[in-house]
C-alpha cells in the first residue's frame, strides 16, 4: 500500500458521519418554487440542481474524486421520501452505535424549513396513506417489513455500457428515440417524451458535475507547489472534462466516469442495496490490459487507483433512516457488493489477471465498503478461490462466495436470455440479478417462524392479543399433522397476499411519483421504451419478498410433527400452554423441544423434507404474481438484520426458542443446534431448490485453527466446491473464535477495527448491537478435528 | 455384524487426505497416558457427565435402578463402580448432562453414515478414515466396514496403534488404502512406562506393512519429556528411513483438549504438568527428521 492510500484510508476510517442537510435544502427550495412539471422532468431538473449547486470536495492526494455530500462521510438526506423529525436527529445524534453527529445549523434547517414543508408531502406518508388496514396490522406486528417506506426502489447493478458509452452517446440515442416518437399512433408517445426529456437533462447534469470536478481540480493545480500532485491534479481535470461525457480510453478515466455514475445515481435518491460496478475485473480488463501493454500503466498504479476507488465506497455511509428504526443502530453499510470471477458472456472462465490483483486489493483494503465476492463456476480455477479462501482466512468476513452456475441457472429459469444471465451476478447481500438490465427489488422481509405462530394462536398475535390474520381454526382441535399445514399454508397465504397487494400500490406511487431518469439511462431497456426505471423500463422487472426464519420455523414445525404428531410426546393443549409462559418455570419442557427433537441442519431427512415444504409453501404463494411493472414477485432468503428484529417480536417458538431472541439467519440452521460439522449443514441446505430463489444466504463460522495451514484452505476449498455441487447459492465464512468475540464485548476499546460477518456483509463487531452480537457468538462455530 | 462406535466425526481435515468421516471404534490395548480420547479406552460403553449443563433437578437419582448416584454438596455424583451404563439416566437427561459414550451399531448403519459424505469425499480425494481407540481390536467389524467401502470405492484409512496379531494386521491391511501408523518412541522401557506395553510388536508391525508394500505415513505424537528429545527422534528418523513404503511423517503435537475429558469419565489426568511443544521446537523436531524422510508434516 502507497503512503497516498494509507492515508486515505485511514483519512475514511477516521471521517466521523455526519448528516448534510445540502441536497435536503435545494431539493425543498426547489419543489418549493418547481411549476408545472411531469414528474420526471420535475425529479430531473431537482437532481440538476443538486449537481449545479452542491458543494465541490478533492481531497488531498486522492486520483478518483467526487464525494456525494461535501465531504467523506457527510451524509445526504431524501426528504421527499422521508423527512426525519427532530426527535429523529436527536436519536442519530445520540445514539451510542452507528451515530450520524446533527449540528445545530442541520437542527435549524430542519426545524424551519424541511419538516413543515414535508409534512405530509413525502413518499412515506403517501405510502402509509394508502395501505389497508390489514396490511398495517400485519407490518406493525412484524410480519413483515416494506423497503420502499423509506428508501427508493434501487437495486440494479451496472453492466459494461458506461465503458463503451459516454453520456454524450446516451444523449444521442435519447434523443433519436425522442424524434422517433410517433405522436398519432402511440398513445404513450407523450409520456415517453417526457422520459426520455427528463433523461438528457440528467445526462447534461451529471456532465456538469464533472465539470465543476474538473474546474476545482484545476484550481488546486494552480495552487499546488508539488510538481507531482500538480500533474496528478491536471490529469484530475483532464479525466473530468472527458468522462463521463466520452467513453473512457484509459484504467484511470474508466475508475473515475463509474465513480461520477455512481454519485448520480445515489444522489438521485437512495436506491436500496446501492448500485455498484458488477463485474469489474471484467469491464475494466481492457483497459487494464491496454494500458499495460502501452506501458501507460502498471500493476502498481492500477492497484493504487483501485485502491483509492475503494476508499470513495467506504467515504458514503448509507443514508440515515427515520422513525423507529432510527433507534436501532443497524450498519454504515450500504451494500455495494463488487463481482469477482465467474463466467464471460461466451461462457468461458471469466478469471482474468485482474481479478487477481483486485483481490490482492480486497485482502490489503480490509475496508467494510464495498463490500465483495467472488463468482465461483466449475470453469474457474482453484488458484483463483484458493486466493479468495486465504482472504477469508484472515477472519474479516470478505469476499463471500457465491456458485456462478447457479445463478446463471436462476437468470435463466426466470426468462433471461443466456448472455444477459453470464452478465449478471449477485448484489447486495446475496441477490441475484441481470446486471444493466434489470429492476430486481427487495420488497421486504417475511416472518415465516410468525406466521406459525399466528397460526397456533388461531389469526391472533401472541404478542399484543390483536387479531392480525384470519381464522384458521383452534390448533387443538387438529387431529393431524396435515391439519396443522394447512391452517399454516392459509395464513401464510392471507399474509402473502396483504404483503402483495401493498407491493404493487408501492411500486405505483414510486411510478407516478418519483421516476428515476438517471438511472433510467443507464438501464437497458428504458431509453428504448421511453419508460422510466421505476416504471417497468427495464428489460426484466421482479420484486422479491425476502423470507427469514427458515431454521427457527423448519424445526418448530418438526417440533410439532415430532412430538404432538408422530411420537405423541405432547399434547398440543399442554405445548401452547408452555409457549404461552415463555418457558417461564418450563424449562423441562424446553430442553426435549431443543435437545431431542431432530434439527435442520443435521443432514436428516425428516426434518430437511420439513424444509422443503415451508419453502414450497412460500415459494408458490408469491413466484409469478404479478407486479405492476410487466415483471412477476419472486422469492429469495435473506435476513441482513431483520432476523434481530423479526426475532424480538415473536413469541417463543415449539422449537425452543425463548420469546423475543433472534431467529435463524439466512438459510442456516439454528445457532448451535447443528451438531454435525459443516458437511451435514451443507448438506442439509443443500436440499432446499436454490435455483427456485432469486438468492439463499448460508452462514458459517469457522474457527481460525481449522484453516491455519494449506490443507485447511484447500479442504475449504473442496468444501465450497462440494457445496456447489449440491446447488448451493451462496456461503460466507466467518473465522474467529467466540471468546475472541466475547473478549471484544467486555473490551470494545482494544477491538475498534475487529470486523465480522454479519449476513450478507461484514461490519465492525463492535458496532453492532448487543443482542446482534450475541447472536454471533451464539452461531456454531466449527472447530477443527 | 456389530461393533461398538464412540463417535463418527465428519469433515476431518487432519486424519488423511482430503476431507474425511472418521469412525472411532471403541476400545484401546494401549494406556498411552496423553491420550486425547480417554472415552475410546475401555470397550465398553461408559458414562461421560458434563457438569456444566446439569440442572440440579436431580431426576437421575431418583431413576437409577442401582442406586449409583448420590447427591453430594447438591451435585449428583455416579458411583461408578455401581453404574451399569444402562441409558437409564441418560434418556430423561434432556440438559444432556449427563451422556453415554459409545453405541453398538451395525455396519450397515455406519456405512448410512459414511455415504452421507460421499459428494465431499469425490470432490477432495477424501474418504474415511477408521481410528479409535485401537480400529483392529474390533477386526472382524472394521473388516466388514472396509469391504462394504472398497465396494463403494470410498478411500479408506486406517489409523492404528500397531499393536496386534500380525495374522489380523495382514487380513485387514488387504482393504486398507493407507495406513496412519503411530510410532510414540523406539525406547521401549519409556514406551512401556508411558503406554502399558512393548513396542516391539508395533515396530515389527510396521516392517510387515513395508514388506507387503502398504502405503503408510506415520505419525508421531510429540510428548514434550517424553519423546521430543533428539536421540530418539534421530532413531526414529533412520527406522522410518528403513522402510521403503513411507515416504511421509506427520507429527501431532501434544494438546490439553482432552483434559476435560478425564474430568467427565471421573479419571486422574496424570500429564497435567507437560508443556505443550513450541511452533519452534517442532519445527527443529522436523528439521531433524528431514534428514531421514521426504516429507514431514505438522
Amino acid at each position: 500500500m502507497t503512503e497516498r492510500v494509507k492515508y486515505l484510508r485511514e483519512q475514511s476510517i477516521q471521517a466521523v458521519p455526519h448528516l448534510s442537510p445540502e441536497r435536503g435544502v435545494i431539493v425543498t427550495e426547489f419543489y418549493r418554487r418547481a411549476g408545472f412539471l411531469s414528474a420526471p422532468m420535475k425529479r430531473a431538473l431537482a437532481f440538476k440542481a443538486i449537481l449545479e449547486r452542491k458543494g465541490i470536495c478533492i481531497n488531498d492526494g486522492e486520483l478518483i474524486v467526487g464525494e456525494r455530500g461535501p465531504a467523506p462521510k457527510a451524509t445526504y438526506t431524501y426528504p421527499e421520501l422521508c423527512c426525519h423529525s427532530m426527535q429523529d436527529l436527536e436519536i442519530l445524534n445520540n445514539r451510542e452505535k452507528i451515530s450520524f453527529k446533527v449540528d445545530s445549523g442541520t437542527k435549524e434547517i430542519y426545524q424551519e424549513s424541511l419538516i413543515p414543508y414535508w409534512r405530509g408531502r413525502s413518499m412515506r406518508d403517501k405510502i402509509f396513506e394508502e395501505m389497508t388496514d390489514e396490511w398495517k396490522r400485519a407490518y406493525e406486528a412484524g410480519v413483515f417489513t416494506e423497503f420502499m417506506e423509506q428508501r427508493a426502489p434501487g437495486h440494479t447493478v451496472l453492466d459494461d455500457k458506461i465503458y463503451r458509452k459516454g453520456m454524450l452517446d446516451f444523449k444521442h440515442d435519447i434523443e433519436t428515440h425522442l424524434k422517433s416518437l410517433d405522436y398519432e399512433n402511440d398513445a404513450e408517445a407523450y409520456r415517453k417524451q417526457e422520459e426520455l426529456r427528463a433523461m438528457l437533462v440528467c445526462a447534461d447534469a451529471v456532465i456538469t458535475l464533472a465539470n465543476r470536478y474538473a474546474d476545482r481540480a484545476r484550481d488546486l493545480a494552480v495552487q499546488e507547489r508539488d510538481p507531482v500532485r500538480r500533474a496528478e491534479l491536471e490529469t484530475i481535470e483532464a479525466n473530468c472534462r472527458y468522462v463521463p461525457a466520452h467513453a473512457p480510453r484509459s484504467f484511470w478515466e474508466a475508475l473515475q466516469a463509474y465513480w461520477f455514475v455512481h454519485l448520480g445515481v445515489i444522489t438521485e435518491l437512495n436506491p436500496w442495496d446501492a448500485f455498484n460496478p458488477g463485474r469489474l475485473d471484467q469491464h475494466l480488463h481492457p483497459f487494464f490490459k491496454r494500458g499495460l501493454e502501452e506501458r501507460t500503466l502498471d500493476r502498481e498504479r492500477a492497484a493504487e487507483l483501485l485502491q483509492c476507488f475503494w476508499v470513495k465506497f467506504n467515504n458514503q455511509p448509507a443514508p440515515p433512516k427515520v422513525g423507529v428504526t432510527a433507534a436501532e443502530s443497524s450498519t454504515y453499510m450500504d451494500f455495494a457488493n463488487i463481482n469477482s470471477g465467474g463466467l464471460r458472456p461466451d461462457g468461458s472462465d471469466g478469471v482474468n489477471d485482474l481479478t487477481y490483483l483486485i483481490l490482492d486489493v480486497i485482502d490489503e483494503m480490509k475496508l467494510v465498503q464495498p463490500s465483495t465476492n467472488i463468482q465461483l463456476s466449475v470453469k474457474n480455477p482453484d488458484e483463483f478461490v484458493e486466493r479468495a479462501c486465504e482472504i477469508i482466512r484472515e477472519g474479516w468476513g470478505q469476499p463471500s462466495v457465491f456458485n456462478a452456475d447457479a445463478v446463471v441457472e436462476e437468470l435463466l429459469r426466470q426468462g433471461k436470455s443466456i448472455e444477459d444471465a453470464r452478465n449478471g451476478g449477485t448484489s447486495g447481500c446475496v441477490e441475484t440479478g441481470a446486471f444493466g438490465k434489470e429492476s430486481y427489488i427487495l420488497t421486504g422481509y417475511f416472518n415465516l417462524p410468525k406466521v406459525l405462530e399466528v397460526t397456533l394462536h388461531d389469526g391472533l398475535d401472541a404478542r399484543t392479543g390483536k387479531r392480525i390474520g384470519i381464522e384458521t381454526g383452534d390448533p387443538c382441535e387438529f387431529t393431524s399433522f396435515g391439519d396443522l399445514m394447512t391452517a399454516f399454508k392459509r395464513q401464510l397465504k392471507y399474509f402473502l397476499d396483504v404483503k402483495i397487494r401493498g407491493n404493487n400500490v408501492i411500486e405505483r406511487l414510486y411510478a407516478e411519483y418519483m421516476p428515476v431518469p438517471f438511472l433510467s439511462i443507464l438501464i437497458d431497456d428504458c431509453i428504448e421504451k421511453g419508460k422510466d426505471y421505476n416504471d417497468g423500463g427495464a428489460r426484466y422487472n421482479t420484486s422479491y419478498i425476502q423470507g427469514v426464519g427458515l431454521g427457527t420455523i423448519t424445526d418448530s414445525v418438526v417440533a410439532l410433527k415430532h412430538h404432538v404428531y408422530d411420537e405423541q410426546t405432547m399434547q398440543m393443549s399442554d405445548l401452547l400452554r408452555v409457549l404461552e409462559s415463555g418457558f417461564e418455570g418450563f424449562e423441562k419442557t424446553r430442553l426435549p423441544l431443543l435437545n431431542r427433537t431432530p434439527k435442520y441442519g443435521n443432514d436428516d431427512d425428516y426434518v430437511d423434507d420439513v424444509m422443503r415444504a415451508v419453502f414450497e409453501e412460500f415459494y408458490r404463494g408469491v413466484n409469478g404474481r404479478p407486479n405492476t411493472k410487466g415483471g412477476v414477485h419472486r422469492v429469495n432468503l435473506l435476513p441482513t438484520t431483520c432476523h434481530i428484529y423479526f426475532g424480538s417480536v415473536t413469541a417463543a417458538t415449539p422449537d425452543g426458542r425463548r420469546p423475543w431472541t433472534p431467529l435463524s439467519e439466512g438459510i442456516s440452521p439454528v445457532q448451535g443446534v447443528d451438531r454435525h460439522g459443516p458437511t451435514a449443514v451443507l448438506k442439509s441446505a443443500g436440499k432446499l431448490d436454490h435455483v427456485s430463489t432469486g438468492g439463499t444466504l448460508l452462514n458459517q463460522k469457522f474457527t481460525p485453527q481449522l484453516l491455519q495451514n494449506d490443507k485447511g484452505i484447500e479442504s475449504l476449498v473442496h468444501l465450497i466446491r462440494s457445496y456447489f455441487t449440491l446447488g448451493g447459492h451462496h456461503i460466507q465464512f466467518n473465522v474467529v473464535r467466540a471468546e475472541t468475540l466475547r473478549d471484544a464485548q467486555a473490551h470494545p476499546e482494544q477491538y475498534r477495527d475487529l470486523i465480522v460477518r454479519v449476513a450478507g456483509y461484514s461490519d465492525y463487531f463492535c458496532d453492532l448491537g448487543k443482542v446482534l452480537q450475541d447472536e454471533i457468538i451464539a452461531r456454531t462455530e466449527h472447530q477443527g478435528f | 455384524m456389530k461393533g461398538t462406535v464412540f463417535n463418527i466425526q465428519r469433515y476431518c481435515v487432519d486424519d488423511g487426505p482430503g476431507i474425511r468421516t472418521t469412525v472411532f471404534l471403541k476400545g484401546c490395548p494401549l494406556r498411552c497416558q496423553w491420550c486425547h480420547n480417554p472415552e475410546s479406552i475401555s470397550p465398553k460403553p461408559e458414562l461421560v457427565l458434563h457438569e456444566d449443563r446439569c440442572l440440579r433437578c436431580g431426576d437421575c437419582m431418583k431413576l437409577c435402578k442401582n442406586n449409583a448416584i448420590i447427591s453430594e454438596d447438591g451435585k449428583f455424583v455416579t458411583l461408578r463402580e455401581f453404574c451399569l451404563a444402562c441409558g437409564t439416566c441418560i434418556e430423561l437427561c434432556y440438559a444432556e448432562a449427563r451422556e453415554i459414550v459409545g453405541k453398538e451399531m451395525t455396519t450397515e448403519e455406519v456405512m448410512v453414515e459414511i455415504e452421507k459424505d460421499v459428494v465431499f469425499f469425490d470432490e477432495s480425494d477424501g474418504g474415511v478414515t477408521f481410528s479409535g481407540g485401537e480400529p483392529l481390536l474390533q477386526h472382524e467389524f472394521l473388516v466388514e466396514l472396509l469391504e462394504e467401502c472398497g465396494k463403494k470405492n470410498i478411500h479408506r484409512v486406517v489409523d492404528t496403534t500397531g499393536y496386534t496379531s500380525p495374522s489380523i494386521l495382514e487380513c485387514v491391511s488387504r482393504s486398507v488404502d493407507l495406513f496412519l501408523y503411530d510410532v510414540k518412541t523406539l525406547d521401549d522401557e519409556k514406551h512401556r512406562a508411558y503406554t502399558g506395553v512393548s513396542n516391539r510388536l508395533i515396530l515389527e508391525n510396521l516392517r510387515r506393512l513395508a514388506e507387503w508394500d502398504k502405503k503408510v505415513i506415520v505419525r508421531i505424537p510429540i510428548i514434550p519429556g517424553v519423546n521430543d528429545d533428539s536421540e530418539n527422534i534421530g532413531q526414529t528418523g533412520l527406522f522410518v528411513a528403513s522402510l521403503r513404503n513411507v515416504g511421509e511423517v506427520h507429527l501431532l503435537a501434544y494438546h490439553k483438549t482432552g483434559v476435560q475429558k478425564y474430568h467427565r469419565l471421573g479419571e486422574e489426568y496424570r500429564l497435567e504438568d507437560v508443556p505443550v511443544p513450541s511452533a519452534e521446537h517442532l519445527n527443529e523436531i522436523a528439521r531433524e527428521l528431514r534428514n531421514h524422510v521426504s516429507v514431514v508434516t505438522y
